[in-house]
Formats: C-alpha cells, sequence, structure tokens
C-alpha cells in the first residue's frame, strides 16, 4: 500500500496541484517574478482562437478515428464470426498493430504517403490525386486519422468479437425461423444487443483519440500545416515545452482534466447500468 | 446453428483476408522497403516483394549505421526500451499487487480514502499533466534517468483495480482456512494469493510491457541525451521528411527492430493478452 501511495501522492498529485497554482499564475517574460491572477489566464485560453481552433480540430479528429476504427472493427468482427474455419488465424493476424507504437504507426503511415518518397502517394499522384500532406491540411488530416484508426482497429476488433460471442445463439436462431433474413437479423437482434460494447468502445477510442495519439501528431506533423492538425495534448506540449508560456499550458491542463474526468464519468456510469444489464 | 450460403462464407473470407492486407500492409511493406537499397527507396513505387539487400543493410544497421545518424549504439537504444518496458510492467504489477492486497485484505483506518486516492488517478493520463510532472522530475533531480523514464509511468490505477476485483472474489472460507492453518499475512500472499493471480499477472504484463514499449511523450521528455533514448524517439529524431539526407533503408531496420520484439510479445502471449485485455477493461 505504501509505495503505491508514496508514488501516486508524488507523481500525482503534487503535479496535479501545482498545475492548479500554475494556472493562475501568470510570468513576466523572463520568468524572474510571477503574480496570481486568479481566473486570467483561463479567460485567455478559451477566448484565444488558435485554442478554439485547436479543439475543433481535436474533435474532428478524434470522431473520426474512432468512426473510422468502429467501423471497420465491427465489420471484420461480423465476418470473423461467419467463417467459422481460420478464425484464430484470422485473429493473430489482425491484433499485430496493437504492438506498434503510436508514433511508429504514424512515421509507417508517412512513409508510405509522403509526397517525395511514398509508393502510395506515387499511386494517389499516378490517378490524378494532387496529394500532399505536407503541405494540405485536409490530406494532412486524413493521413492521421488513417493512422490513428489503423493502429486501433485491432483493439476494437478483440471487443466485438468478444461481444459477438455474447450474443444468445437461441435469439438469432429464432429470428431465422421467423424468416428474418442476415441483414435484418444483424441490424435488429445483433446490433441492439452489442450497444454496451459499442459505446464502451466509443468512448475509450475517444480517450485514446484525444491522449494517445500525440505521438502521431508530434512524429507525423508537428502540428501543421499550419494549425491545422494541432490537437489539445499537443497543444499543451507546444505552449509548455516549446513556446514557455508556463501559465497557458498550465491552464489548458486543467481543462483537459476536467475534460477526461467527465469522459470517465460517463464511462463509469455506463458500467454500472452494464452490470444490472446483465 | 443456421445454415448460410456458401457465396456468404466466400464473402466473409474475402471482407477479412482485405482487411487483413491493409492491417498488415503498412509493416510488411516496412520490412520490403529495409531490405532494398536507399536509391530504390527513393525512387517510388517501391516493389512489392523483398529486395537483396537485407543482410547487408541489416549489418550496417547493427554494426555501427544507426550509431553513425543518431549518436547512439542500437544495442544502448533496444536495452533502454528494455528497461523502460519491463521496469513500467514489473514496477506497476509489484506495487498494484500490493496495495490491492492491502485494500482487500486488511482493515485499517482511512482505508476508502486511500482507495479513492489512488482511484481518482485512473482518470488522469500523463499526458495531461506533463508540464507539472517534468517540474517535479527535474525537482528531484531524474532527468535522463532509468527510475525518471519509469517511476511517473507506475503511478497509476487501472492494475490496482483489476487485482482489487480479482481479490474480491476469493472466498472468505480460503482465508479462513489459511489463518486456522496458521499461516501469516505474508504466507497467505505468497503461498495462496500469488498462485492464484498467475493468469492475471501474465496478462497485465503482455499489456503493460506494450505499453511502456510504445510510450512516446515521456521518454521524449525526460530524456535530453541521446544516450538515454528508446529507440521509438531515436526513430522519429532519425526521420526527416524534409530533406534528402535520411538514410531510409537504415530507419526501416530501426523501424523494424522497434517493432518486431512488442509483435512478437503479442503473438507468443495472445491467449493471455486477449484475455486480459477484454477484462481488465471490463
Amino acid at each position: 500500500m505504501a509505495p503505491q501511495l508514496a508514488i501516486t501522492l508524488v507523481f500525482f498529485y503534487w503535479p496535479a496541484g501545482q498545475a492548479l497554482y500554475q494556472s493562475m499564475l501568470r510570468q513576466d517574460p523572463f520568468g524572474l517574478r510571477s503574480r496570481f491572477v486568479w481566473f486570467a489566464n483561463f479567460r485567455k485560453v478559451l477566448a484565444d482562437p488558435a485554442y478554439l481552433n485547436s479543439i475543433q480540430v481535436t474533435v474532428v479528429f478524434s470522431l473520426a478515428t474512432a468512426i473510422v476504427a468502429m467501423c471497420v472493427a465491427l465489420l471484420l468482427a461480423v465476418m470473423a464470426e461467419k467463417a467459422v474455419r481460420g478464425k484464430g488465424l484470422y485473429r493473430t493476424l489482425l491484433i499485430w498493430p496493437y504492438a506498434v507504437a503510436p508514433a511508429i504507426a504514424g512515421m509507417l503511415w508517412l512513409f508510405l504517403f509522403n509526397p517525395s518518397i511514398g509508393s502510395l502517394a506515387y499511386l494517389l499522384r499516378s490517378l490524378g490525386i494532387a496529394w500532399d500532406p505536407l503541405l494540405n491540411g485536409t490530406h494532412a488530416m486524413i493521413l492521421l486519422v488513417s493512422a490513428a484508426a489503423w493502429k486501433q482497429i485491432s483493439y476494437n476488433f478483440l471487443f466485438f468479437v468478444a461481444g459477438l460471442q455474447a450474443v444468445p445463439k437461441t435469439l438469432i436462431e429464432a429470428a431465422a425461423m421467423d424468416g428474418a433474413g442476415e441483414t435484418k437479423r444483424f441490424w435488429t437482434i445483433v446490433f441492439p444487443l452489442l450497444a454496451p460494447t459499442t459505446f464502451f468502445l466509443l468512448v475509450v477510442n475517444t480517450v485514446y483519440a484525444l491522449f494517445d495519439t500525440f505521438g502521431i501528431v508530434h512524429a507525423v506533423t508537428g502540428g501543421g500545416p499550419g494549425k491545422t492538425t494541432e490537437t489539445l495534448v499537443y497543444k499543451v506540449y507546444n505552449d509548455g515545452f516549446v513556446n514557455l508560456i508556463l501559465g497557458d499550458s498550465a491552464a489548458q491542463s486543467v481543462i483537459l482534466m476536467a475534460i477526461v474526468i467527465a469522459l470517465t464519468a460517463i464511462q463509469f456510469r455506463y458500467v454500472e447500468r452494464k452490470v444490472h444489464y446483465g | 446453428m443456421i445454415g448460410q450460403s456458401p457465396l456468404r462464407t466466400v464473402i466473409a473470407h474475402a471482407v477479412l483476408i482485405l482487411g487483413i492486407l491493409i492491417v498488415a500492409f503498412p509493416i510488411y511493406y516496412t520490412f520490403v522497403a529495409s531490405t532494398h537499397t536507399l536509391q530504390t527507396i527513393l525512387r517510388p513505387p517501391l516493389p512489392l516483394l523483398p529486395g537483396g539487400q537485407l543482410w547487408n543493410n541489416y549489418s550496417e544497421a547493427l554494426f555501427g549505421g544507426i550509431g553513425r545518424i543518431g549518436g547512439v549504439s542500437v544495442g544502448q537504444l533496444l536495452l533502454n526500451t528494455t528497461i523502460m518496458a519491463l521496469g513500467v510492467a514489473v514496477g506497476k504489477i509489484c506495487i498494484s499487487i500490493l496495495s490491492a492486497y492491502a485494500i482487500v485484505f486488511f482493515r485499517f483506518p482511512l482505508r476508502m480514502t486511500f482507495f479513492w486516492l489512488i482511484f481518482i488517478t485512473l482518470m488522469l493520463p500523463v499526458e495531461v499533466r506533463i508540464l507539472p510532472t517534468y517540474k517535479v522530475m527535474v525537482d528531484l533531480g531524474m532527468i535522463d534517468t532509468y527510475a525518471g523514464l519509469i517511476i511517473p509511468l507506475i503511478a497509476s490505477a487501472t492494475a490496482t483495480l483489476l487485482f482489487r476485483q480479482f481479490f474480491m472474489t476469493i472466498p472468505g472460507e480460503l482465508v479462513e482456512a489459511a489463518r486456522v492453518d496458521g499461516a501469516g499475512p505474508w504466507r497467505f500472499f505468497f503461498d495462496i494469493l500469488l498462485p492464484l493471480s498467475r493468469t492475471n499477472i501474465a496478462a497485465l504484463f503482455v499489456i503493460l510491457f506494450i505499453y511502456g514499449w510504445t510510450q512516446y511523450l515521456w521518454p521524449l521528455l525526460v530524456t535530453n541525451s541521446n544516450d538515454m533514448n528508446t529507440i521509438v524517439i531515436a526513430l522519429k529524431k532519425m526521420v526527416s521528411f524534409a530533406d534528402a539526407d535520411t538514410e531510409w533503408h537504415l530507419v526501416m531496420v530501426t523501424a523494424m527492430l522497434a517493432i518486431v520484439p512488442p509483435i512478437l510479445v503479442v503473438a507468443l502471449m495472445q491467449r493471455w493478452f486477449v484475455r486480459g485485455l477484454v477484462e481488465s477493461e471490463k
């Protein structure tokens, strides 16, 4: 007990407290004096167009990543349920990306799609698409979402497979007897029963897209071109360690903590519901 | 079981194979790239089959090539990353199994307060509090040390919660029986709890090993000197898409070296990994 408490206190509560305190300080440009300014930093951050932009970027990025990753994974999981033979082999081959670091995933995708030497970029260009993720913000975003979603597919896949196996076979057979076709069976029976899994994955994927993808952003685009791919976590890092605006960075940290706490609270209410669900 | 038409089975297999192609392609292509010469890589499109430079590239990279670009030998990088991944995995399992043991089996004042103190940390990943945590590290003089890389990542509650859930399923009779037979708290812990939680430990180990291996932001901040870099960070430093100086064939070899160990761990321990993943997150 004692060791974990000590580590938690030193590396968690102390920094969190400092973040709160620092978020209310403002330093002079030379870092010599700091003044206590209450919530001025929060007001400043929230009124900053760059911050609002990065909120927008983050929302787009997280939702796109979560939706793409989950749709692909669900499709693959449903197909894997059908394919009785070779299921284990498919699973083995599909869980690889989980082990790849986000930053490396980003670099691999950039290697494939970068305008000068990427082979797939070459393919796109020969199809007549002016592809350039280093200059075009939309393209950069597409690249990030693909890399982030790619890495998350295996995780979602495992959960959907587990969820599908929990759907009672008797229900499906009853529906088949009543004459429901395969598509109809899926949408009216299997999909609603999967709802808890889907919802859980939605939260997990959003959290993943919010935080674990810092590596991808940093390695692939560095927030650029312009600020089109600057997510919230990247901005905290950038303001704090590159631009050294400590108060702003701390205020952003506190806002992020609030977001995570909200998301986790949602998740736990769901977990409780699921217990009743059986 | 409902019969299904052969056509649909064929479609299912086709979709799965397509999915695997998409999922595996980036990794496969990295391997292909690591077996070609620099000139071939710089002139897209790259062939789909491995080239003949496998031996040359890997020996060049392993014996000095990577060291020449990054300033650190690849052995050092892999060593750092392994120490970090193992340290995070082992450290987290040790402290969380101990605190779960204390929370579940002992009654002491403020027990629930402590539990909540730990539980709240579940919600906040390192990423949201990087700057203050970094400052603490500087104050404690832990920049560029293994301890600095590992310890802050240990402070998280997921593993504690998992062990707690598992310990709560252990019947009270077992605890009573051990006590009647004269087993003290330590003996009970080592002779009964540890053997019972073996599968949980294995599952957690895989997940945490991957977690430690793939860390990016934290090693980036805490290590200033090249000697302490993890392989992921070193890889990022080696790559520059803007200029033509990047020695891609060596970069790709490094990428393979960074990808393969965690993939091996996942593939070899798949059974525990899948179980642990699906169970721990419920």
